[in-house]
């Protein structure tokens, strides 16, 4: 008996322990982020990394979510006639849903794995124990900007996503579909609040906290040569993007 | 000056130091020979506080290492310079910005200074227009002379050297020992070498320090070392 509670336990103690780890290395991120030396070129470097070349994939799902959802609610709402609600419907799901995730989830991917890659090959060539002997905590130096980053951009694509989004809904709602362009932004206005926006850019904030935090535990406690290098990176999307789906939830379940 | 007392450390159920023993004199060359995956770099990532022992010290200048914070850590960690078994370039940055790192975090020297001082280094270490590569398209001969060459940039007290020569030609060979003799006349700072070549190990050596199964089994000069009774020493020498 006692046994198979060990057996079924043990999974389950592993992951509050990972958790634990990953809960003490934000903990001395957020001391080491208030620390000088400030090294803002290398938030910059990340932020662009983060932001400026996730914008074409951002972009391209963005659209394609937004056209999507106005077709599908299109059909939807003609059963009874509400044809009108399209335009407000897809609004709001880009700003409160579809835009933070959605953004997210392929920022995860296409960042949060790199990061998980780039730190994990650095501990394993000991380039993070040569950042130590020079005095530079590598947390400070690695771990701090890559926060920084991911929390400062993932708002902005979400704004972007969130954007484009409703103009992919607008072609295919008013140019496609036909619907009056009129009363299709009217409704936007009339049901869309300024706090759907904000909440959704709160959720934004803390998906950027939980992917870079991931990636980079991930990719700084890597052992195992190459192959840590590669289990580190796709450990790090596929706990990053559940963590994302399941706080979703949560956090949805609070704000609205 | 360098203590190690009743160093402990295992990995797994694997004893790597086994209560081992060490004072490194100041302002001198140590070298530290023993049989490879005996623990030699093991024991260099101690004496900076890279690894913490299972249990003993390690004194730098007086202060014990093994139970320092992080953060005080840092301070102690800068009078040393390091060069690692496999350099640890950093591999996002050219071999310039490699070697200027550690003057760009602790001077407030002018980039101009930073370019003239790497620029001389390199030169040191035999590297010349290999500024702007980046330093994965290096050779291993080259990415450990970056290594020096970065290691050595500050001038720092401490300088630790793990196998500096390994994989080098045996005229860049001789032209490394010979840096690593003449640096060390000029800043009398102090060395810790771990070598492969037994050969070259007593014409460097102040001191020869023989590394075996977790302790030190015998320290000297090199003609005591030569001249030693010790039957594994014996064996090493040849
Ligand atoms: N981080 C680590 N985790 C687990 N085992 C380790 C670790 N570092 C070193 N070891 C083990 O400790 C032993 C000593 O390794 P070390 O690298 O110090 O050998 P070495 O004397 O430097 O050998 P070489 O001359 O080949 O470089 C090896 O058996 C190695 O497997
Ligand atoms: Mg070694």
């Amino acid at each position: 008996m006692i046994r198979f509670f060990e057996f079924a336990g043990r999974p389950f103690i592993a992951i509050v322990e990972e958790c634990g780890r990953i809960m003490l290395l934000l903990f001395s991120a957020i001391v080491w982020m208030f620390r000088p030396p400030f090294r803002f070129r290398v938030i910059l470097k990340q932020m662009e990394f983060v932001g400026v070349n996730s914008l074409t994939v951002v972009l391209i799902t963005g659209a394609f979510t937004g056209m999507v959802f106005a077709l599908q609610s299109y059909h939807g709402f003609r059963m009874f006639g509400g044809e009108s609600l399209v335009g407000a419907t897809v609004a709001l799901g880009m700003t409160r849903e579809l835009g933070p995730v959605f953004t997210a989830l392929m920022v995860t991917g296409r960042a949060g794995s790199a990061m998980a890659a780039e730190l994990g090959t650095m501990r394993v060539t000991e380039q993070i124990d040569a950042l130590s002997t020079m005095s530079v905590n590598p947390i400070q130096f690695l771990i701090v900007p890559r926060i920084i980053a991911g929390i400062v951009m993932l708002p902005v694509l979400t704004i972007i996503s969130d954007f484009i989004g409703i103009v992919g809904g607008y072609f295919v709602g008013v140019k496609l579909l036909k619907i009056n362009s009129g009363i299709f932004m009217s409704r936007i206005t009339e049901l869309v609040e300024f706090e759907d926006i904000y909440n959704g850019l709160a959720k934004a904030v803390c998906f950027g906290l939980i992917f870079t935090l991931i990636g980079c535990y991930k990719g700084f406690y890597t052992s195992g040569g190459a192959e840590g290098v590669g289990r580190a990176t796709t450990e790090s999307v596929v706990f990053s993007s559940v963590t994302i789906l399941i706080s979703d939830y949560f956090l949805t379940s609070v704000m609205f | 000056m360098i203590k190690l007392v009743k160093v402990c450390k295992s990995f797994n159920s694997q004893k790597v130091l086994d209560n081992l023993d060490l004072e490194i004199e100041p302002e001198k060359i140590t070298v530290i020979i023993g049989r490879s995956g005996g623990g030699k770099s093991v024991l260099l990532k101690h004496i900076i506080g890279l690894i913490r022992p299972d249990s003993g010290q390690v004194f730098i200048d007086g202060i014990d290492i093994a139970s320092l914070s992080d953060k005080k850590l840092n301070e102690t960690r800068k009078k040393f310079g390091m060069l690692f078994q496999d350099a640890a370039l950093f591999d996002s940055m050219t071999v310039g910005e490699n070697v200027a790192f550690p003057l760009k975090e602790h001077t407030v020297l002018s980039k101009k200074e930073i370019d003239e001082i790497v620029n001389k280094k390199l030169l040191q270490v035999g590297l010349k227009n290999v500024t702007h590569k980046m330093s994965s398209e290096l050779s291993g001969g080259m990415r450990k002379r970056v290594g020096l060459a970065r290691a050595i940039v500050l001038d720092p007290k401490i300088i630790l050297f793990d196998e500096p020569t390994t994989g080098l030609d045996p005229i860049m060979c001789e032209s490394i020992n010979n840096l690593i003799v003449n640096t060390q006349q000029l800043t009398k700072a102090t060395f810790v070498v771990i070598s492969h070549d037994i050969e070259s190990t007593f014409n460097i050596a102040h001191k020869v320090a023989m590394l075996y199964h977790g302790k030190i089994i015998e320290i000297g000069t090199s003609d005591e070392i030569r001249s030693s009774n010790n039957p594994i020493v014996k064996r090493f020498i040849k």
